[in-house]
């Protein structure tokens, strides 16, 4: 048994193997070994680039990060422009054509005419991309999609609204379809309302989820909520009022601006015409314009109480003066001023009530062309408004080295210079905040500039004492008196530059400006119908009951109470009240 | 000790090792687990985000009806013809301060 096993193992005894068996295991081995190693050189230097690149593509996306518009508010948070998400309904033409029954479904759901959508797509056969709908809201393009129609998609897009419609349209202005402001505040503030968009660079997996996001990344940023210092409530009621007047009076325009005098902040600015920025057809018309910063007109009557107020600064003038301005007309060289209705010799509280040219050329030829000049530009009447508001209109004011007697004569009842409503609120402002002008603004965070003092407070108190007149008994604007309250004021009925020189006969600006409450104001408000054509022209039959029943309403809302109560009969006699300035409230909680 | 030092040199001697290839087993089924939970959380992110995005696009739509439907000429016509209110009127003001 041992011998049978030990012969067994002999016979597997190791042979010497041939050297050559071993080279070629080796070399096999090692060509292996070489091609190996030279594929992975190739991929892995060679081709590399190539690679990750062809790599990145298929899972690398970069995915937009859409910064939104900033929205745009009233000073008590209303919106007045808001971005919302809609939906673009687009479609392949001719897949869509395929299926009969659901053009003629989709036709319905997007209020268009079947048969008319028929031919729209079949015009366009050949492309690959048409829209079909004007943007519409994502509920809308669900119900479109669940038609589950051939070659109907969906893009998303933001659309900009407003809803407070054509109520501040002309302040608030407009985007174009590409998303920037075209208009108004919207172009003014569009670096602020303007977002930018970020991008996020992400790995994708096959399913088209997410799987790792943090390769490098860049932050959207939202645009600014920007906040006016409207009052929505005050700019409706004085864009109802305005339109009312408008349509009464057969107008062709008109405007309203009321701002708080203390802190010059705008509460409310309407023009009319009006658009509707809603609609896209509509913001083509003139009525785009907001007039009050636009357009400069002469300011005729309603520059006397600056006259008056230079006057008495200089000391020239006495409350109680006297000018005698009989017998109605007054000539200075070629030109004649005219009085409507002659007074006679009367105080300067009678000139302004009864707003006698006669008695203003007087008093600015008393004075002489170089303090009444200087007397209007501390007013700011050769200052810009410095809105930022695009378009916004210089004033034209000569300077006095260049007025003779007649420019002089003309200057001092308010013609031969331009100005914007929103001069006359600014100077008038002056008067109503103690000689101290303010600055006016739209913004609530418009950096802050202190105001300027065009007259002392004495004399802007007997100014508001004098202009007291225009709306008492005698007066040009009874129809500005707002019960329980005191209202100073001035009218200006102003004839306009005809086309062919001159001015016209018919065609009149019929202005009131003034201020709420007569002893401590809070409000300057004006009012300006341009050309009325149902009779009457005179601001204080046209202009003066809108300003009545638009200031009434803003003091209620502002809760500015009709301060007869404890105030001195008369405040020119009176020592000096303590000043209080109360800023109006930004937010009153909503009910 | 002695048996310690039997550990690493003696019979024992491949323990080391061993514990080390274990725990490099299990850092690496770690390293997997991580990674899928990382996944899930981007993914739950990128979700979240989507939802955020759902939500603002829902706040500015709320806020555009509810400006629609408070516009004060449609809260005016309501109050004028339906409910039949006016402005007040020949009011009094009581003054707190005396």
């Amino acid at each position: 048994m041992s011998q049978a096993t030990s012969n067994a193992r002999q016979s597997f005894v190791a042979q010497a193997v041939p050297a050559w068996r071993r080279w070629v295991v080796f070399s096999l081995l090692g060509l292996g070994a070489v091609v190996v190693l030279g594929r992975a050189f190739q991929l892995q230097v060679l081709q590399r680039d190539f690679l990750v690149q062809e790599g990145d593509k298929r899972h690398i996306r970069t995915l937009v990060i859409p910064g939104h518009r900033g929205a745009i508010r009233d000073r008590r948070g209303e919106p007045l422009a808001l971005s919302a998400p809609v939906e673009m309904i687009w479609a392949v033409p001719a897949a869509l054509l395929e299926s009969p029954q659901h053009v003629y479904a989709v036709g319905k759901l997007l209020n268009r005419n079947p048969k008319e959508l028929q031919d729209f797509l079949s015009e366009r056969k050949d492309r690959k991309f048409v829209y079909i709908s004007d943007p519409i809201s994502p509920a809308e393009a669900q119900r479109v999609l669940s038609l589950k129609a051939p070659g109907v998609f969906s893009e998303p897009a933001y659309a900009r609204y407003y809803p407070a419609g054509e109520v501040a349209a002309q302040v608030v202005g407009f985007c174009g379809r590409d998303g920037r402001g075209q208009e108004g505040l919207e172009l003014a503030q569009e670096a602020a309302l303007a977002g930018k968009a970020g991008s996020r660079r992400v790995i994708r997996d096959r399913a088209g989820r997410v799987v790792e996001d943090d390769l490098e990344s860049k932050d959207s940023q939202s645009g600014q909520d920007l906040a006016l210092t409207l009052d929505l409530r005050i700019q409706y009621l004085a864009y109802r009022e305005l339109k009312a007047a408008v349509t009464r009076n057969n107008a062709r325009g008109g405007l309203v601006v009321i701002a708080d005098s203390t802190t010059g902040d705008i509460l409310a600015m309407a023009s009319q015409p009006g658009f509707n920025p809603n609609n896209v057809e509509d913001r083509k018309s003139s009525g785009a314009r907001n007039r009050a910063i636009t357009d400069g007109f002469e300011p005729g009557s309603t520059v006397k109480p600056i006259l008056v107020a230079q006057a008495l600064e200089l000391g020239i003038f006495q409350p109680t003066s006297h000018v005698d301005t009989s017998p109605g007309f007054f000539k200075v060289g070629s030109l004649t001023v005219r009085d409507e209705h002659p007074q006679g010799d009367v105080d300067l509280k009678t000139i302004l009530a009864k707003s006698s040219n006669v008695g203003a050329a007087k008093i600015g030829l008393t004075l002489g062309a170089e303090s009444v000049w200087s007397g209007y530009q501390r007013f700011g009447f050769g200052e810009p408004l410095y809105t930022g508001f695009p378009g916004e209109a210089s004033p034209v004011l000569r300077h006095y080295s260049e007025w003779g007697q007649i420019a002089t004569a003309t200057a001092s009842y308010g013609y031969g210079l331009s100005l914007t409503a929103m001069h006359l609120v600014r100077a008038y402002s002056a008067i109503a905040n103690d000689g101290l002008m303010p600055q006016l603004r739209l913004l609530v965070n418009a950096p802050h500039v202190p105001p300027q003092r065009a007259v002392s407070a004495a004399v802007a108190r007997e100014m508001r004492e004098l202009m007291e007149g225009v709306v008492q008994t005698g007066g040009t604007a009874q129809k500005a008196a707002i019960p329980g309250y005191r209202v100073a004021g001035k009218t200006g009925t102003i004839r306009k530059v005809a086309d062919g020189g001159g001015y016209a006969d018919k065609r009149h600006q019929s202005v009131f400006i003034g201020m709420v409450p007569a002893e401590h104001p809070r409000l300057v408000g004006l009012v300006m119908i341009d050309e009325p054509g149902a009779g009457d022209y005179y601001g204080g039959l046209v202009a003066a009951p809108v300003f009545s029943t638009v200031m009434q309403g803003a003091a209620r809302l502002l809760r500015i109470p009709p301060g007869q109560f404890d105030l001195p009969a008369t405040p020119l006699a009176a020592p000096a009240l303590p000043r209080q300035t109360v800023a109006l409230p930004t937010m009153e909680p909503r009910t | 000790m002695r048996r310690l030092r039997e550990l690493f040199e003696g019979r024992g001697g491949m323990l080391l090792p061993l514990t080390l290839i274990l725990a490099v087993v299990i850092s690496a089924l770690a390293v997997v687990r991580t990674k899928h939970e990382n996944r899930g959380l981007v993914n739950e992110l990128t979700r979240q985000r989507a939802e955020k995005e759902r939500l603002d696009m829902e706040w500015a739509q709320l806020q555009l009806e509810e400006a629609t439907l408070a516009h004060h000429a449609r809260v005016e016509k309501i109050a004028r013809e339906q409910l039949g209110m006016t402005e007040p009127h020949d009011y009094a003001v009581v003054s707190s301060k005396p």
